[in-house]
């Protein structure tokens, strides 16, 4: 994993203790074309920060860059110990792979040489029944390897979660499950959370702060003023402005 | 029949190309990593001209091949498997054209021929060596064809791993070589693979049904073709076909009883 160098200044440890993740600067270029330029934020240590954006605004790239996967310019400085567990955007895999939610679970605790035991806890804390994690990963349901994909991020004690769009094709019990089980995470381990999403009316209630990626202007703070319906259609584009996005932001 | 030590080197390739190929499969790398095998060719030609062991002209030849791969697939935006494509059938006219009559034919198809001490000794490690790979990075190997991403959040240098992944890949289709040919070695490599893919439901029996039909088909390929006086290389490659086409009835029969 590559870490951006921390500069040496006074206050960098009094600040560490308060951010779990700062990002200065940072810069991401894909094939010549810019997607992230000069981007400035922090989250705090036990915070959940909600990347929102149009398609293409480069939220998933933010977070590959953040876990390594991709070249990056600018800084980002992780807090002192930080263990990253990445959930991914849904995978392309093949329905046919004969490896089981429990073959991939093992596969992290060989490589990372974590107690067997480790396996069977990340199951519990996902609620995956040992039956479920015994099927190929092509028989599971979306929901189902969601939380394989969130039991493999959890191993190995992580302080920080990144999760790229974690209720993509899931029905609406399925959503609130997931949010249900990241904010009971969130709660019992201070884990520090940055998570991709669409739904607008769940990140007003569960982030702390909002990060609102697009073309034309990037918009940091606090939900109440990132997703105002000026600034939802500024980002988004008129077309999408009667889109449930906007609909759920000016119920609030 | 073949020397106790050509028999056991030819099982232990087998072996090794049963866990490649594994991977292999499930990384949907089949017409590839064929393909690859094609590039020994102009090596094994090359080495015939000169009168060199056509063994180290295939391996060398090999691992300039799987280089320009990694290379490819790391440096360029060209789709890797159009490159694939054409550099490798070029790679087999080039041989052809290089090597001639029952020499080319011996390199495409195989031949029973018996090794020196040196070429078994060397050979055995290097199959030690391939299956200890195989075995040590197969959690590695596993994350990485679910996501790369994955296993580089978990400190695992991606562009290494596939590069030493291909390495051993093209050493299985090296160590196969004077066995199988470069036609028919790709096939050893994929063939049980395939065959395990559809039958297994988790890995480990992905990996047993691979290995165990890989050395089951060199086997019995072997013992057949030395009783019929013919090249072992074809038979090997025809038990490995039924064994996959049994496989098939095998897993299809019983669904449809339960059905009934």
């Amino acid at each position: 994993m590559r870490f951006g160098k921390a500069r040496r200044r006074s206050n960098d440890q009094v600040r560490f203790a308060e951010n779990g993740l700062e990002v200065e600067h940072l810069s991401v270029s894909l094939d010549d074309v810019h997607v992230l330029r000069d981007l400035t934020f922090a989250v705090r240590a036990g915070s959940t920060l909600a990347v929102i954006g149009p398609n293409g605004a480069g939220k998933t790239v933010l977070l590959r860059a953040l876990v390594g996967a991709l070249p990056w310019s600018g800084t980002i400085r992780w807090a002192a110990a930080t263990r990253i567990g990445y959930v991914p955007q849904k995978l392309d895999l093949e329905r046919d792979l004969p490896l089981t939610a429990l073959d991939l679970l093992q596969a992290k605790a060989d490589v990372c040489r974590s107690p067997a035991s480790d396996v069977t806890d990340a199951l519990r804390l996902v609620e995956l029944s040992p039956t479920t994690a015994r099927r190929t990963i092509g028989r599971l349901s979306g929901g189902e390897f969601q939380r394989v994909l969130l039991a493999f991020a959890l191993m190995g004690q992580p302080t920080v979660l990144l999760f790229d769009e974690p209720t993509a094709g899931l029905d609406e019990p399925g959503v609130h499950a997931v949010y249900a089980l990241l904010q009971r995470l969130q709660h019992e381990r201070g884990l520090t959370v940055v998570l991709i999403s669409h739904e607008l009316n769940i990140v007003y209630e569960h982030a702390d702060r909002v990060l609102c990626l697009s073309h034309a202007h990037t918009y940091f703070g606090a939900p109440a003023d990132v997703l105002t319906p000026e600034r939802l259609s500024e980002a988004y584009g008129e077309e999408i402005r009667l889109h449930d996005h906007d609909r759920h932001a000016r119920r609030e | 029949m073949p020397a106790a030590s050509d028999l056991l080197l030819a099982l232990g390739m087998s072996a090794a190309a049963g866990l490649v190929g594994s991977i292999a499969v499930m990384r949907r790398m089949a017409l590839a990593s064929d393909a690859l095998s094609h590039v020994a060719l102009p090596g094994v030609a090359l080495a015939l001209l000169l009168h060199v062991s056509p063994l180290a002209g295939g391996f060398v030849a090999l691992v300039v091949g799987t280089l320009l791969v990694w290379a490819l697939e790391y440096r360029t935006r060209i789709p890797t498997e159009a490159v694939i494509g054409v550099l490798f059938s070029a790679a087999l006219a080039v041989g052809s054209l290089m090597a001639s009559g029952e020499n080319l034919l011996e390199a495409l198809i195989g031949t029973p021929a018996v090794s020196g001490r040196l070429d078994a000794t060397l050979g055995l490690a290097t199959t030690g060596l391939v299956i200890a790979f195989m075995i040590r990075a197969r959690s590695r190997l596993v994350i990485r064809l679910v996501s790369p991403d994955l296993v580089g959040t978990l400190g695992v240098n991606v562009p290494r791993l596939d590069l030493l992944y291909l390495l051993a890949f093209a050493l299985t289709v090296a160590l196969g070589l004077r066995y199988l040919g470069v036609l028919l070695m790709g096939s050893l490599i994929i063939i049980p693979a395939t065959t395990a893919m559809y039958l297994a439901r988790n890995l480990r029996s992905m990996q047993i049904i691979a290995v165990t039909s890989a050395v089951g088909s060199t086997l019995i390929g072997t013992i057949v073709s030395s009783r019929l006086g013919t090249s072992s290389g074809p038979l090997v490659i025809v038990v490995a076909a039924i064994v996959f086409l049994v496989g098939l009835f095998w897993r299809r029969w019983p669904r449809r009883r339960q059905k009934a």
